[in-house]
């Protein structure tokens, strides 16, 4: 039976049990349904409130708080209306896997079902785009749900879990301060035992003349970069990363192809065709890196992942096996071979380059690539960077190298822009000695551009990069190569003037358009650890090179060279 | 092909939805579905047909236990399972038939649950295989309506 205590209110409780779990910041909005949370959060002093402008800010900035520090992210919302606006923001965090605490306020149980103001069943909404979710129906399973939610948040492969609150369970006593016994079974929150054969899976590696390793972001989850580097050095194996394994390993590492995918170096992609064995490291061979049927489709095929769901998903390998990714390694390398593969590293060097990253750089305009390795340059490959979605992403993911994991924040597997601006500033919450730069388009900016008042607010020194090209530079580009040229709504001349848009929220800014203009402005972009706000003024036909056009395979890559002569720059 | 599923899942409102759900967003087609509480009043046995290969099926599995609410999941080959469907079943009856529906009633072990003047409502359960042959039979005098509880499923314990 639970330790009979002292009775306190269903809002108080919650409260403690988030201070007791370590919580330090929640990000949120008030409304009717959550005053009593509210009202319960004034009186903690353990815990900051970050008020935002809008729900889908709240939750972006729990993700990037969450994978900038590997920590819960915690977000608070009211009912209807509230909860709603944290749909997106689930559902990112869902294919991305980032580990969200949502709490929303729910109107009262005898007015569930009665269409009462700012009611959603948000329960129903969320339960394809959660992990778990729950709606509290009394105060005495507060505790029971806390405590599975945030197990099952963080435990196994992470994800968002949503807990909907009720208004007369915030305000109703209780005495259960912990959960009697969770509903839950322990596979969700405990680390699974090794699945599978880890000698022939080593066997077969120790087979391969010409392997590669494929880097997903499960392997930053599970926190085992160092495990990879030593694998990768002690057999010799060149790895490339996804969009979401960037950082996982190092970037400048001699044995580093790069990203693979869509946009990848051409020389990843290359060294997918080439492969004799590839082995992925918790990625999920998304459709942007991966055609069913034609991925690596000489290579022997191996797969080490926490969910086994993913295995043989879409791309069906000849090995397996089950785990966390770090304890799987520490398993493993033992058993791989000690080797050099002169031949292999070689080709691929000659790889590297013969067929570099390339853009036309001859001109006063500026480039957004050229732009980003001054970046990379000045900031010594430091900061944290957030991105939004579309080109600017995929030049960032080109250009920017890390060197460590939960330096770079991108919305990879949902494609949702309005996440830059609201997870850089969760980044820097979480991180306030760090550099933190978002780096977004004309476009995505416009998104969620009113978190700009939460920069100004609490007076966070988050660093917006603009690429303004009065595009949607990417729906532009695939206009431009699959629909002959019919800008179809992806033009737009009304674009606010960001630098007199910073202003008024007292954030400095400045506008460049030409290359001899780059080295100050960056030195007034990064100077000291104020938010500033940089617009720089690209030319719109630029487009992201290399590309695997949707659905096609690593043999139908276009490269910059390919368009150059093809007379398309 | 056809599999049977056995689900044991928490007993409590929306895991229905939450098992159900996952089919739906994944397109697979569900046969039938059949939910009741076990010896356990927490938890509930699903019985769920789901037509598939078996790599499909294997994927569904493995979603499902993804799923905090779901205990176990058990792929119940036809072979090694007794299974049942319950059918009620409307038809026309006139005076110069009656009797013969009566008798085919009897070889099937099928229950006459009500009759009026010109209905009789039967009960049939059996197998999948088996109602449909005894659906099958009562066609010809007309159905006019049908319930069906869908599949309910055990395994063998004799080997």
């Amino acid at each position: 039976m639970p330790k009979t205590e002292a009775k306190i209110s269903g809002a108080r409780l919650m409260v403690e049990l988030l201070e007791e779990y370590g919580v330090d910041i929640v990000f949120g909005y008030p409304g009717g349904a959550i005053l009593p949370f509210y009202d319960e959060l004034y009186k903690s002093t353990k815990i900051k409130h970050i008020l935002v402008r809008h729900e889908q800010g709240a939750i972006h900035m729990a993700e990037g708080y969450a994978r900038s520090t590997g920590k819960l992210g915690v977000c608070i919302a009211t009912s209807g209306p509230g909860a709603t606006n944290l749909v997106t923001g689930l559902t990112d965090a869902k294919l991305d896997s980032v580990p969200i605490l949502a709490i929303t306020g729910q109107v009262a149980t005898n007015a569930i079902g009665t269409d009462a103001f700012q009611e959603a069943d948000i329960y129903g909404i969320t339960i394809p785009i959660t992990k778990y979710n729950a709606l509290i129906k009394s105060a005495d399973e507060i505790a029971r749900h806390f405590q599975e939610a945030t197990l099952v948040a963080l435990g196994g492969r992470p994800g968002p879990v949503l807990l909907d609150f009720p208004k007369d369970v915030q305000t109703e006593l209780t005495s259960v301060r912990k959960a009697d016994k969770l509903k839950i079974d322990p596979r969700h929150y405990q680390k699974p035992p090794i699945g599978g054969d880890l000698d022939s899976f080593a066997a077969a590696l120790n087979k391969a003349k010409r392997p590669l390793l494929y880097v997903g972001g499960g392997a930053i989850n599970a926190n085992a970069s160092k495990e990879i580097k030593e694998l990768a050095e002690k057999g010799n194996i060149p790895v490339t990363t996804t969009l979401m394994g960037i950082g996982a390993f190092p970037g400048t590492h001699q044995l580093s192809v790069g990203m693979l995918g869509m946009h990848g170096t051409a020389y990843a992609n290359k060294a997918v065709l080439e492969c004799d064995y590839i082995l992925n490291l918790g990625a999920r061979f998304d459709d942007r890196v991966a055609k069913p049927g034609e991925f690596a489709e000489n290579a022997v095929r191996a797969h080490i992942d926490i969910d086994t769901a993913e295995f043989n998903k879409r791309v069906s390998v000849d090995y397996l096996l089950h785990g966390d990714l770090k304890e799987v390694l520490k398993a493993l390398i033992p058993k791989v071979n000690k080797v050099d593969r002169p031949d292999w590293v070689g080709f691929l060097d000659t790889l590297k380059k013969n067929h570099p990253l390339e853009f036309d750089d001859s001109t006063d305009t500026i480039k957004p690539q050229g732009f980003l390795q001054k970046l990379y340059e000045k900031s010594k490959g430091k900061a944290i960077v957030s991105t939004d979605v579309g080109q600017h992403q995929m030049w960032a993911a080109q250009y920017y190298l890390f060197e460590e994991a939960n330096r770079w924040l991108t919305s990879g597997g949902l494609g949702t822009m309005g996440y830059g601006l609201p997870a850089a500033i969760g980044a820097k919450f979480g991180n306030p000695n760090k550099t933190v730069i978002c780096v977004s388009g004309d476009g995505s900016i416009q998104m969620n551009i009113q978190e700009l008042a939460t920069i100004a607010m609490y007076k966070k020194g988050v660093k917006i990069l603009i690429f303004n090209n009065n595009f949607l530079g990417m729906v532009r580009q695939w206009q431009e190569l699959f629909y002959e040229e019919r800008f179809s709504e992806s033009e737009w001349n009304y674009n606010p003037d960001f630098v007199k848009l910073g202003e008024a929220y007292s954030i400095k800014g400045l506008r460049i358009s030409n290359k001899s203009e780059i080295d100050n402005a960056l030195e007034f972009f990064l100077e000291d650890d104020e938010a500033r706000i940089l617009e720089v003024m690209i030319p719109a036909e630029e487009k992201v090179f290399p590309m695997i056009p949707a659905g096609k395979s690593q043999k139908d890559m276009i490269e910059f060279s390919d368009t150059v002569r093809a007379g398309k720059k | 092909m056809k599999h049977i599923l056995k689900i044991l899942v928490n007993n409590h409102p929306g895991v229905m939805s939450h098992v159900s759900g996952l089919f739906t967003r994944r397109s697979y087609n569900i046969d039938s579905i059949a939910v009741g509480v076990t010896q356990d009043p927490e938890i509930s046995n699903m019985v769920i047909v789901v037509k598939g290969d078996d790599s499909v099926v294997e994927q569904v599995k493995r979603q499902l236990l993804k799923l905090p609410d779901v205990i176990e999941v058990e792929d119940l080959a036809y072979h090694d399972c007794i299974s049942r469907e319950l059918v009620l079943v409307v038809v026309k009856v006139e005076d110069s038939n009656r009797t013969e529906i009566i008798s085919i009633c009897e070889v099937f072990q099928a229950k006459i649950a009500d009759l009026t003047k010109t209905t009789m409502t039967i009960e049939f359960s059996g197998n999948t295989r088996q109602v449909e042959h005894f659906l099958e039979m009562m066609q010809k005098y007309g159905i006019q309506e049908i319930a069906r509880t869908g599949q309910i499923a055990l395994k063998y314990r004799s080997t």
